[in-house]
């Protein structure tokens, strides 16, 4: 287009022409409509703010009145630190062998996207022998050694490195786990099985249960569904049987109060909180559950 | 650059933060002719009633992100479900075969609420911050951003709405955006919380379509709602921290859209099309401070206004690359 324009005249510098331009387009004082348009943006702009922070700050109101604890996957940090860190990619999730962590939803408040275990539906059974979901975690909410400026809560250090049972002849049987997420407990004796002396046949949750587990003699590794695992015991120990970790519960003889000789099941100091024993208790609800965030007592 | 073009570049930036675009205080002495021939030109008004006519509207750029965009999401979506592990995580932070790959605003949220920054958050903002100088900022919003296709298929309703005079567009102050950039930064430092995490449509969405839907995104059907009825694109366009974030980024990018006043009508059917308008004040008539001018940081080199432009004087450019080519 430049090539067919007739000969230029001569310009005045730059910043004149601009004032003059400027100077032309010089207004009156803006009109009454000018003036309400204006207030209704402030409007709008004030609404826009208010509704985008009250949302924002609705992530409180779950944490103030949250009475379930969440089970946090291994080596997760204290629950506060804990949030501030995870940055909700879910990378664990993806990791995990048997999917045992999953993402918590609105109702989360400001854990939306944070990932969590529901032992009772499918536990961390510790399938991945290295606690991956640990490695995944690209922002150090989930730690092997917790840095030094985070201080541990008592009892929430474990004694020893567990040792998992399924590692137990490997060169290194040990779990790189230095705090427990939770820890078992039994919460129901009355309806424990082994308490009562009485055995389990058949599948310990029901044909549909979609739960999964290691069992070192079916396949080391490729975790099979529990419900394709059925039991035949005379005399119930499933927690114990199917626990990972090594010495973490046992089957002891206990006094009940009227002085009779029982077997009851009893969680050890080792227990790191994994919730396979929830998981596989036969019982409905649970009679062994694992108390998220708790810490060994002795 | 010239002097005209610096100027205008600084001026884009306190643009990003809010400020409204103003007339330019000093034009080239090219560019003044050209806006000299242009004023009251009957070949021009000839030219361009021609160019109206043959004008064929393209969707090439539009096209072009929408598949970009849906399979950098599908991609993270299937490699979880087909378990083949090559870009694992979701958009806030993954790992591409292995390297970190971490959202920038999402990473600065944990960093001001944690306070801790481990090696691998490093690596993996760095190498995003990288990547995202490289390409172009914003265009993480435009062909990245899975709230953003939804967005736009709720701008099309919502301008649908507006020619049946049913709803009219209502304009909300832009400097929201950077007072919502401070305030979530100094919630995120002061609560310990990411606040923002929780409420980023852009985490939800692409959290649901890697691992199902939730119940969150019914906070992001409200802002699609508020989007149809209320006001165009109000979460991109006065809002969302993480547009600013880029925004930022796209500062020192050398990708960007170019425009070239010699071919330009100034007809506005780019600034129509466009997120982030404010940013096209230079075609305005008479506004366009050299021949050739770059759009500023917050542009999304979405492309919109490359396929709308009827004479091609809006193109994509990489600074330097041109003149070599």
């Amino acid at each position: 287009m430049g090539s067919r324009l007739p000969p230029a005249p001569t310009f005045q510098t730059a910043t004149a022409s601009a004032g003059h331009h400027a100077g032309r387009t010089a207004k009156a004082p803006p009109s009454r409509e000018r003036v309400q348009q204006a207030r209704r943006r402030v409007l709008r702009t004030i609404l826009l703010t208010g509704g985008v922070m009250g949302a924002a700050l609705s992530g409180y109101l779950p944490l103030v009145y949250a009475q379930k604890k969440r089970l946090r996957p291994p080596g997760a940090l204290d629950e506060k630190d804990f949030l501030s860190s995870c940055i909700k990619c879910g990378q664990c999730v993806q990791v995990c062998p048997v999917q045992a962590i999953k993402l918590a939803d609105l109702v989360d408040g400001f854990g939306v996207g944070t990932p969590y275990i529901d032992a009772r539906e499918q536990a961390c059974d510790f399938s991945c022998d290295a606690v991956q979901c640990i490695l995944a975690c690209p922002t150090g909410s989930l730690v092997y050694k917790k840095p030094a400026f985070l201080g541990v809560r008592k009892g929430a250090k474990l004694a020893a490195a567990p040792i998992l049972k399924a590692k137990e002849k490997d060169a290194e049987p040990t779990l790189n786990l230095g705090e427990r997420i939770g820890v078992a407990r039994l919460t129901r004796p009355e309806a424990c099985l082994a308490i009562q002396g009485k055995g389990f046949k058949g599948q310990v949750r029901g044909a549909a249960f979609k739960g999964r587990l290691r069992y070192m003699d079916v396949d080391r590794w490729k975790p099979i569904k529990v419900a394709e695992h059925p039991y035949d015991i005379a005399e119930c120990d499933l927690c114990v049987r199917e626990c990972p970790v090594k010495g973490a519960i046992s089957i002891e003889t206990v006094f009940a109060p009227d002085g009779s000789k029982r077997k009851s099941p009893v969680v050890h100091e080792p227990c790191v909180g994994c919730g396979v024993c929830e998981m596989i208790c036969p019982v409905e609800p649970a009679c062994i559950v694992v108390e998220a965030r708790e810490v060994w007592n002795t | 650059m010239s002097q005209y073009l610096k100027r205008r570049f600084l001026d884009q930036i306190a643009v990003m933060f809010g400020r409204e675009a103003k007339k330019p205080s000093a034009i080239s002495e090219p560019a003044q002719k050209i806006h000299f021939y242009k004023r009251g030109n009957r070949d021009l008004i000839a030219e361009k009633l021609h160019a109206r006519a043959h004008a064929v509207h393209s969707n090439k750029w539009r096209n072009r992100r929408w598949t970009v965009l849906l399979v950098v999401n599908l991609f993270f979506t299937l490699s979880f479900w087909l378990d083949i592990q090559i870009l694992e995580g979701a958009l806030t932070a993954s790992r591409f075969i292995g390297f970190h790959l971490i959202d920038l605003n999402s990473a600065l949220q944990v960093m001001l609420a944690h306070k801790h920054i481990i090696v691998n958050l490093v690596i993996g903002t760095g190498t995003v911050l990288v990547l995202w100088i490289l390409l172009g900022g914003r265009t993480f919003c435009s062909w990245v951003c899975p709230y953003h296709l939804l967005a736009e298929w709720a701008e099309k309703i919502h301008l649908w709405l507006v020619k049946k005079k049913l709803v009219t567009d209502q304009a909300i102050d832009r400097r929201l955006r950077t007072l919502s950039w401070i305030v979530f930064a100094v919630l995120a430092l002061a609560t310990g919380y990411t606040v923002f995490e929780a409420i980023s449509p852009t985490g939800i969405v692409s959290r649901a379509l890697i691992y199902g839907p939730g119940l969150a995104l019914l906070w992001v059907l409200a802002l699609l709602v508020f989007e149809v009825f209320f006001s165009r694109r109000a979460w991109c366009r006065y809002a969302c921290p993480i547009g600013l974030t880029y925004g930022v980024v796209g500062i020192l990018s050398p990708l960007r859209i170019k425009y070239t006043l010699d071919s330009c009508f100034h007809e506005g059917d780019c600034r129509k099309v466009c997120l982030v308008p404010h940013v096209l004040d230079t075609v305005i008539k008479g506004r366009a401070v050299d021949t050739e001018v770059p759009i500023g940081p917050d542009c999304t080199r979405c492309g919109l206004c490359v396929d709308t432009c009827p004479t091609g004087s809006l193109k994509f450019d990489v600074k330097g690359f041109s003149k070599l080519l």
